[in-house]
């Protein structure tokens, strides 16, 4: 993710689906000067043992990321609310199916 | 934020294993660190495609030729997957590549050997690629999050690479007289080098103490040179072939193979652009970067117009 300005066009991110149905997964990132470029780059580096069905790339410079410094007022409100849960909640013996 | 101070934050996560990640604080040294080693690794794929680059026009045959030509095109990408990581630590890939063209930054001593005969090519895949994932296996669990993730895909593409030299061997230390003394001579050349490729010896290795502290390795020089020799000792049998070293012999009581000591002076010297083929290495590399400046000239142009017709649309 370096902002440093060079020769090698901006840097992409790759996601890629392993087979239809599976979520999308970052596989790692390349450069190319334009969105085909970076998609056609993506296929010869990253499924050339036939690792995907899917690709998506997406400018390294578009993606908004949490920052490692907020992640205990950014995630904690989750920590304290255990009923959401489904251990929280106590159903008598003998009731199936839930 | 209760805990403000970052070194014990990122020690504690050391200390967990815990990953460090790109937007983590982290020791301008770790920085430094990683940036030399990773762009070291990095380079020394991209300069590995060109001794075996070598052969590709020369292959025996035609299924040679498509193995050695994915070979070498697996080399590449993994340099792009290990510049892409060191670039996640704020340099950029042209400082990289310039470090590289100028002598500044170091790629691995074993490439500045040449390929003289088609047995080294299996020599190369079965040695060199052999010391390099043994090296790869470790590094899967650096500290640096990145680079892990970059080095756990090298490592599965990495074992055809071996195996596709041993296959080589197998064919000429069965084949002809003659082929088995090549298969040999090649042995010969690249057993040293390749010890060497561990790099120096733990007493002796600079950068190993804050490599180990900071747990980007997990295992010393000396480890993983000893475990190489211990894993191909058999191999070699199986070939029927000799192994150059006089002093190589079972230590019962260390349940290791005991084992000569490379020539430093020879490893030195190649470090400093000594060797028999630095020169070469690095005049090619330039010379392909340099041939190929239009295409990312030309690449950026055309970027760039479609830009602004996108934009007077």
């Amino acid at each position: 993710m370096s902002n440093t300005k060079d020769t090698q066009g901006p840097i992409w991110e790759v996601f890629l689906q392993r087979k239809s149905g599976q979520p999308f997964v970052h596989c790692g990132s390349l450069h190319a000067f334009d969105k085909e470029m970076a998609l056609q780059n993506a296929r010869d580096l990253y499924t050339r043992r036939g690792e995907g069905t899917a690709i998506w790339v997406v400018l390294s410079s578009a993606i908004v990321s949490s920052s490692p410094e907020d992640i205990g007022p950014f995630f904690e409100p989750a920590n304290d609310k255990v009923y959401r849960h489904p251990t929280f909640y106590q159903i008598p013996e003998g009731v199936k199916h839930i | 934020m209760e805990n403000t101070n970052f070194e014990v934050v990122f020690e504690d996560k050391l200390q967990r294993n815990e990953m460090i990640e790109p937007k983590d604080w982290m020791p301008d040294n770790y920085r430094k660190h990683l940036i030399r080693q990773i762009s070291q690794h990095a380079h020394s794929e991209i300069i590995g495609m060109l001794p075996e680059g070598n052969w590709i026009s020369r292959a025996p045959s035609l299924r040679a030729k498509m193995v050695l030509l994915a070979k070498v095109q697996d080399e590449g990408g993994h340099g792009l997957y290990l510049y892409t990581a060191a670039e996640t630590l704020g340099i950029s890939r042209d400082e990289l590549l310039d470090a590289l063209h100028t002598g500044k930054a170091k790629y691995s001593s074993i490439f500045n050997y040449p390929t003289l005969t088609w047995a080294d090519i299996g020599a190369v895949g079965w040695l060199v690629d052999g010391a390099a994932i043994m090296n790869q296996v470790m590094l899967q669990r650096t500290s640096y999050g990145p680079y892990s993730r970059a080095m756990i895909r090298i490592c599965k593409e990495e074992s055809f690479h071996q195996r596709q030299g041993y296959e080589i061997m197998c064919h000429l230390a069965f084949g002809t007289p003659a082929q088995k003394q090549m298969a040999q001579d090649a042995l010969n050349r690249w057993w040293w080098p390749t010890l060497m490729m561990f790099g120096p010896t733990d007493d002796k290795s600079p950068n190993s103490a804050n490599a180990v502290k900071w747990k980007i390795k997990r295992e010393s020089n000396d480890q993983l040179r000893q475990r190489f020799v211990n894993q191909t000792i058999s191999q070699t049998e199986y070939l029927g072939l000799t192994i150059p070293d006089k002093d190589l012999k079972w230590n019962e009581e260390r349940q290791a193979y005991d084992f000569g000591t490379p020539d430093w002076t020879e490893f030195e010297n190649v470090i400093k652009g000594n060797g028999p083929c630095n020169k070469e290495r690095i005049t090619a590399r330039v010379k392909a970067h340099t041939e190929g400046a239009w295409v990312r000239e030309a690449a950026q142009a055309f970027a760039d117009k479609r830009k602004e017709s996108a934009v007077a649309a």
